[in-house]
């Protein structure tokens, strides 16, 4: 279905315009009290330009940090529950970067593995993805090492990618990239075989991740994360500010007529993390947390679903305090 | 930074102490926390303005109290961390050896809480001028402009407790955040989940907050959360007039009786 078109800095200005008539709201990394924050734009001019990435991923939009799953009321004799739909705009998020873009692959396998999570997709079926190629990349960057790259076109629904002459080459990679490219398909040109590769920024690879998937097995006892893990302070920002990262936990808010149930990100970083009832907890030392967050993402999801749950775009590097490095960690592991 | 290293590398070669906790070249630049326990990997230790972290909160951390007496290098913030954990007995007097490098590099030990109180004595430090700017302009607003203030910046916090995690008087084994039979505090990172959190959390901190602003530092989102434990601890130094990480014997402002106490409603 991937067709390769071409389009000017012009028209795709122009092309905010048309999908705010459309009623698209477009959500795109913009600059907030000097920080770099994915937020409700309408022109391109508003998106900012020179960044690596937002520090909050992009799956808040289709797996909120708080999700209200139903609420209930006690009268006598009975109990009266009610459900909610989650309340949706279609929504174009303009200019994820591949990595982040590929995330929204890991969390459609979680979210509809056994059952079809309702809210996620509700959420989700409203989002097009139009990815932007990077021209950059830092020292946290590791996507070539887990199977992308700074042109991949994985998770995007278009993906644009800026050519050495102004303009973008424009992947129309889905039926919903070909419905947003719809909206005003003059404002796009045939593409007439330019380089794709010319301006992509140069992100050598660290480890191999099927290597490294091969390892693990044999690591489950070895001191490594222990060792690595020293100077982790347990907190949950890797997890928060992941693209791929699950894990939530259900709580009640309630009293004794009424309450409701919320769906929150929980993080294997934090100490409750899989506290049981009992008091146990399978993992209560931080190495062992730790060394969840490994195999969770190169381990068990990679057995499952062919691939790590991890888009190396290392949101969770620059977020930690405490600067575990998740490139170098895996790297060390891998060379183990 | 030589200096440092032969240190650390002649505590660990004599057995003095088990464990050198200090600063180590991270991505970028960045200095992070390292714990170095043998004579030979001393030479991982750096030293450099670039080690503005506090890494007082690894002293009450199980996983390096395991390895038996740390030496702890020690910018001021450290310090006066160390002073605060002795007065809340989470330290005794001389469990740890403070090694304060000053500018020109030379390294001076502190062995107990008194030598350190003494040091902190000359050169306390506290919040950095930036830090200070920021304070005075809070100050200034009315209380529904500060009110909007942390409105506005809490909305984006996520909860992901880095701010607690990171804080050196963030300690408690159990946090009343984590309890749940009963739930005290909403979990939830929505508006009301977010303010009780950060209130519970300021309030907690005043009289024993070291403003050494780690976890404004530790915020991923940027919010400047350590400005609210700051401002709970001076409203508290004001009040009371004694403040935290300064002596070792410091009773908490907030918990202590005093038959002598000022106010009437308590007596
Ligand atoms: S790795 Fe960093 S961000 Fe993750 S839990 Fe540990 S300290 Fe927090
Ligand atoms: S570190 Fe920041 S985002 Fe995380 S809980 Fe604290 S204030 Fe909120
Ligand atoms: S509350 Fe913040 S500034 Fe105060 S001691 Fe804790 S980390 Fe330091």
């Amino acid at each position: 279905m991937a067709t390769t078109l071409k389009i000017s800095a012009a028209s795709l200005a122009a092309l905010f315009a048309v999908l705010g008539d459309a009623g698209r709201r477009i959500l795109g990394p913009a600059e907030v009290d000097g920080r770099i924050e994915l937020k409700a734009v309408r022109t391109l001019a508003e998106v900012a330009g020179d960044q690596i990435q937002p520090v909050l991923s992009a799956k808040e939009t289709a797996f909120p940090r708080v999700e209200r799953l139903l609420s209930y009321r006690m009268a006598p004799g009975k109990v009266e529950l009610q459900d909610y739909d989650p309340e949706v705009q279609p929504t174009v998020l303009f200019g994820l970067r591949p990595c982040e873009a590929a995330g929204f692959n890991s969390l459609d396998a979680v979210f509809n593995w056994d059952t079809r999570d309702k809210f996620f997709n509700a959420r989700r079926e409203q989002l097009t993805v139009v990815g932007l190629s990077c021209t950059q990349a830092d020292d946290a960057c590791f996507c070539t090492s887990v199977g992308g790259g700074p042109g991949s076109t994985k998770g995007s629904d278009i993906l644009l990618t800026p050519l050495p002459e102004g303009g973008y080459l424009a992947e129309i990679l889905t039926e919903r990239g070909e419905a947003l490219k719809d909206l005003a398909p003059a404002l796009f040109q045939p593409a007439n075989g330019e380089d794709k590769e010319a301006m992509l920024a140069k992100v050598e690879p660290s480890f191999e991740h099927q290597g490294l998937a091969a390892k693990l097995p044999g690591l489950f006892t070895s001191d490594i994360w222990a060792e690595q893990s020293l100077r982790c302070i347990g907190c949950g920002a890797c997890a928060f500010v992941c693209p791929t990262c699950v894990c939530f936990d259900i709580q009640e808010e309630a009293d004794t007529k009424q309450g409701q149930r919320l769906r929150c990100w929980d993080s294997c970083g934090l100490r409750q993390f899989t506290l049981h009832a009992s008091g146990h907890n399978p993992r209560s030392a931080q190495s062992e947390r730790w060394r969840q967050r490994i195999y969770h993402k190169f381990g068990y999801f990679a057995e499952r679903f062919g691939g790590p749950m991890c888009v190396g775009c290392g949101k969770c590097s620059r977020a930690c305090p405490v600067d575990m490095n998740l490139k170098e960690h895996l790297t060390q592991v891998y060379e183990v | 930074m030589e200096a440092l290293r032969t240190k650390a590398k002649e505590l660990l070669a004599q057995g003095e102490v088990q464990v050198v906790i200090g600063y180590e070249a991270g991505t970028a630049g960045v200095r992070r926390p390292c714990f170095v326990r043998t004579a030979e990997s001393a030479i991982r230790l750096v030293w450099d303005t670039n080690c503005i972290g506090n890494l007082a909160g690894y002293l009450t951390r199980p996983e390096i109290k395991r390895f038996g007496k740390p030496a702890i290098v020690a910018n001021n913030a450290v310090l006066r961390s160390l002073l605060q954990l002795v007065a809340e007995r989470q330290l005794q007097q001389d469990a740890v050896l403070a090694l304060a490098v000053a500018q020109d590099g030379v390294v001076t030990e502190l062995p107990t809480a008194q030598a350190v109180e003494d040091y902190l004595a000359i050169s306390p430090g506290g919040l950095s001028a930036a830090d200070r700017e920021k304070m005075e302009h809070l100050a200034q607003l009315s209380r529904e402009e500060r009110w909007t203030f942390w409105q506005r910046e809490l909305e984006r916090c996520i909860k992901c407790y880095a701010c607690r995690s990171s804080c050196p008087m963030c300690y408690c084994g159990h946090c009343t955040m984590d309890c749940n039979r009963p739930q005290w505090v909403s979990v939830p990172s929505h508006a009301l989940g977010n303010l009780e959190y950060h209130t519970v959390r300021a309030m907690h901190l005043a009289g024993r907050c070291v403003q050494c602003g780690e976890c404004g530092r530790a915020c991923p989102v940027g919010i400047p959360i350590h400005l609210l434990t700051c401002y709970a601890e001076e409203s508290v130094h004001r009040q009371f007039g004694q403040q935290a990480g300064t002596r070792a014997k410091l009773d908490y402002a907030l918990g202590a009786f005093r038959p002598d106490d000022k106010e009437s409603f308590i007596r």
